[in-house]
């Protein structure tokens, strides 16, 4: 069977690598390893269903492009498709990482743009707007609206505060005072009606619900505060602390902008994942037609076309072609197998000799990936019981805030005999001065550029309390395919070939996509081309072709007639390169380690943590790279669900797990571990169930990411030391009423401001 | 101090200048993109100009 498939847009998509234009960006790039490690998909889902059409002919499309790193980027895409005919408008949007695109007329149509793009570099998905963006959006404009406004009314009431109290001292007159607090109030109260709004709103959410959180207090200080200093107005009094409620709000409402923000981009990172991952399956109609259909419309009975390099969508038998299936990402198994008509294929594994077509079963409840969604279902919930450390700070803090306030009121009252002005003063300074900004801004704060430092180094963040969890991690598990290694084969003896049979080798290999033709192709380097003939491939078998009125073979050691050499352990895989006349010569090929994965493992050594590999793969291929990495302890051949068992160990054995992984079989793993990491080039189902994604060809992220979120979770506990502290000295003070509700919202205005200073200090103390 | 009623307006007018000059900004979508506004900058001509392509652009 002769297949050589030309592929135009793959043969573009090899060409121009990701942004490479200026010296700053280049220097950017380095740390994300070589973009080849992301998977380059075609984009083959038929966007038209996205496409908006107006009535005028005016057509726009929102798209996700993934690999956006730099200005150049942006040049690149927006000019790229600006010189398509028609298209009016090309924005990306750097945040979201999102491309809108607006054009006229039907010379162009959605498939187009999204090939133009991935073109250039870039992976795209298409999506619709109205279900995506719009929740996070709002939010944080509502967020950022009030902030705008508690910022100019902060601003505003301060300056007339100021001149209150320097008047106080220069004997102000009655009247100028009392024009200043009403002036104030004027002020003050729409903004803290408006600004207010996020406080309150979850404040009655959780007493609805008969429970306390932090905007219980907040809510309390805020709106007792300013009615108190009305109510002072009214009487011509001398005290109004408008000036401490709106502060306070202002200062809170920077904190929940922040995590507001940081959560987001988490979100969207999750979902840009997924929608970068479904790949749309090519359906083949009994009249011959053939369209694209989402994987989830696949119903059994159909019949799907598989192209070479094609992950396989679903279950199913092969109706026609015979080919080799890789199912590394799904067993851990790096051996490709080989599959005949009427072989039963999986979804997920990758098809990589010849195109098939494959009639779709139903997903029976015994296959492997149904038991695996199974086992990640399961796992998921038992997760969903994390709570994070500033929840519980919250918990405990709210109810004794409350409890002190009403003392102080009540003790004022009766113990000291006073008015019930001065008592309710006293616990408006407790309320505002126990006000948990430290908390409410910092810990948002060090997330921020946590997540921040880790996009730099190529870690997307996907779960908010992922870091947290990462911090608490004390043993590692690891995958081997795929997740030490590069999942892919590479040459290992390169010297056994001279130049010219080198030339021969690769100019055979390069017709074929079975992966060990690509690693020969890979590994020999720069050779000159060679003229060959007859090229034809049998699938699982071999190459052959005549070069120079001879015949060469390339291929299994069956295949090119070599019976005499000894047979090497079943670690390595081996291809045979045989021309007429010539004594044949063996190549070995193995799937090595990712370059730094042992200056990683020591580094994770001195920081005292254990580590283990748990894969899927044979006996003499784990044990082969465990001796290699310095592991000790080490387990092959483990099924999805033995893995989580012996997670499930670890966890009994008081150990808290990382998991990182990469195939099908980690998917339950990785959603049983304490906490977990993925390579971007896992399938949706891991990707979804880690807490973090890296890109690229090296393991240091992952490194990286334990380094930064034990900086983070050491910098938050700072921070709740300094708010604890802070409190001590100042509580007593508010209660015995030294300290007036103005006094309060300095004192926790500075707090906040050295907690938020030190949760920047995260750039510096963690350092990788 | 007669001239405070005079000055107060005038402060808060002005601020309120600037608030509503910010809460423009937010509904046009000014600040949908703070990391893209960035990066804009270096570009030297606004992508869409066609004439002037940026040499390290062009170099590659």
């Amino acid at each position: 069977m002769t297949t050589l498939v030309v592929d135009p847009i793959a043969d573009e998509l090899a060409g121009p690598g990701c942004c490479p234009t200026s010296g700053v960006a280049l220097a950017a790039h380095e740390d994300y390893g070589q973009s080849s490690a992301v998977p380059l998909m075609l984009p083959t889902a038929d966007p038209s269903a996205y496409v908006d059409v107006s009535e005028n002919g005016a057509r726009s499309l929102h798209l996700m492009v993934e690999n956006l790193h730099c200005a150049a980027c942006i040049q690149k895409i927006e000019t790229g498709l600006l010189a398509l005919p028609g298209i009016e408008t090309a924005r990306v949007n750097m945040s979201t990482r999102r491309l809108h695109v607006a054009w006229q007329g039907e010379q162009v149509d959605g498939l187009q743009i999204m090939r133009r793009v991935a073109a250039l570099g870039y992976p795209v998905a298409p999506f619709d707007p109205e279900t995506l963006k719009q929740l996070d959006d709002v939010e944080n404009r509502r967020l950022l609206a009030a902030l705008a406004v508690a910022g100019f009314a902060a601003a505003n009431v301060m300056l007339l505060s100021v001149a209150v109290w320097a008047g106080a001292f220069t004997h102000m007159g009655e009247a100028t005072r009392g024009l200043f607090h009403w002036v104030s109030a004027l002020i003050a109260l729409p903004a803290v009606v408006y600004a207010g709004q996020p406080f309150f709103r979850s404040a009655i959410r959780a007493l609805r619900a008969r429970q306390l959180n932090m905007d219980v207090p907040i809510s309390l200080a805020v709106v007792l505060a300013a009615a108190m200093s009305l109510y002072q107005t009214i009487q011509g009094g001398e005290h109004a602390y408008f000036d401490a409620s709106v502060t306070l709000l202002f200062f809170l409402l920077v904190g929940r902008y922040l995590d507001n923000r940081a959560r987001a981009r988490a979100r969207s990172t999750a979902e840009h994942l997924l929608a970068l991952n479904s790949q749309a399956a090519t359906v083949l109609d009994e009249d011959g037609s053939e369209r694209a259909l989402p994987i989830n419309q696949l119903r059994p009975g159909m019949t799907v076309l598989v192209a070479v390099g094609e992950r396989i969508s679903a279950d199913g038998c092969v109706s026609r072609g015979c080919s080799l299936i890789d199912s590394s990402l799904v067993t851990g198994e790096t051996m490709p197998t080989s599959i005949n008509e009427g072989g039963r294929v999986y979804a997920g594994t990758v098809n990589i000799d010849a195109p098939l077509q494959i009639r779709v079963e139903a997903a029976a409840e015994d296959t492997l990936l149904a038991e695996i969604v199974r086992l990640v279902e399961a796992a998921e919930q038992g997760r969903a019981k994390y709570v994070r450390l500033a929840e519980k700070a919250a918990r405990i803090y709210a109810p004794v805030v409350h409890i002190l306030a009403a003392l102080t009121f009540v003790g004022w009252i009766f113990v000291a005999g006073s008015g019930w002005e001065p008592a309710a003063m006293a616990a408006i300074a407790v309320l505002i001065i126990t006000c948990p900004c430290a908390l409410g801004l910092a810990v948002p704060a060090v997330q921020v550029v946590a997540s921040g430092m880790l996009l730099q180094k190529g870690v997307l963040v996907k779960s908010p309390d992922g870091l947290e969890r990462i911090a608490q991690c004390d043993y590692v598990v690891f995958d081997k395919t795929g997740t030490l290694t590069r999942g892919q084969p590479q040459l290992l003896n390169p010297e056994a070939l001279d130049s010219r049979q080198k030339a021969v080798a690769a100019a055979l290999a390069r017709n074929s996509r079975h992966p060990l033709s690509r690693a020969l192709v890979a590994g020999v380097g720069e050779v000159e081309a060679i003229d060959t003939r007859e090229i034809a491939e049998q699938a699982g078998r071999g190459l052959s072709a005549v070069v120079s009125g001879k015949q060469v073979k390339l291929g299994s050691r069956l295949w090119c007639g070599v019976m005499s050499a000894e047979v090497t352990d079943d670690a390595t895989l081996e291809l045979w390169l045989a021309e007429e006349g010539e004594a044949s010569v063996g190549l070995r090929f193995s799937d090595v380690s990712r370059p730094d994965c042992e200056a990683v493992l020591s580094s994770l050594r001195n920081l005292g943590m254990k580590f283990e590999l748990l894969s899927g793969d044979r006996e003499n291929a784990v044990k082969a790279s465990a001796k290699s990495l310095g592991i000790d302890d080490w387990q092959s051949e483990c099924m999805p669900d033995e893995k989580v068992r012996r997670l499930h160990e670890l966890e009994k054995a008081g150990h808290r797990v990382l998991m990182v992984g990469d195939g099908l079989n980690d998917a339950p793993a990785l959603a049983s571990g304490f906490a977990s990491i993925s390579p971007v080039s896992a399938p949706d189902i891991s990707q979804t169930a880690a807490d973090l994604v890296f890109q690229g060809d090296s393991l240091k992220p992952v490194l990286a990411a334990i380094l930064i979120a034990r900086g983070a979770n050491r910098l938050v506990k700072q921070n709740f030391g300094l708010a604890v502290t802070y409190n001590m000295i100042a509580v007593p003070l508010a209660v015995i009423g030294l300290a007036t509700p103005l006094v309060a919202a300095v004192a926790m205005s500075s707090s906040s401001v050295l907690v938020t200073l030190n949760a920047l200090r995260l750039r510096f103390a963690a350092r990788v | 101090m007669e001239v405070l009623i005079i000055l107060i307006p005038v402060a808060l007018f002005l601020g309120g200048l600037g608030l509503c000059a910010f809460l423009w900004a937010l509904r046009s979508g000014q600040f949908e993109d703070l990391d893209g506004a960035a990066m804009r900058i270096l570009n030297e001509d606004e992508a869409g100009a066609e004439a002037p392509v940026n040499e390290s652009t062009s170099a590659n």
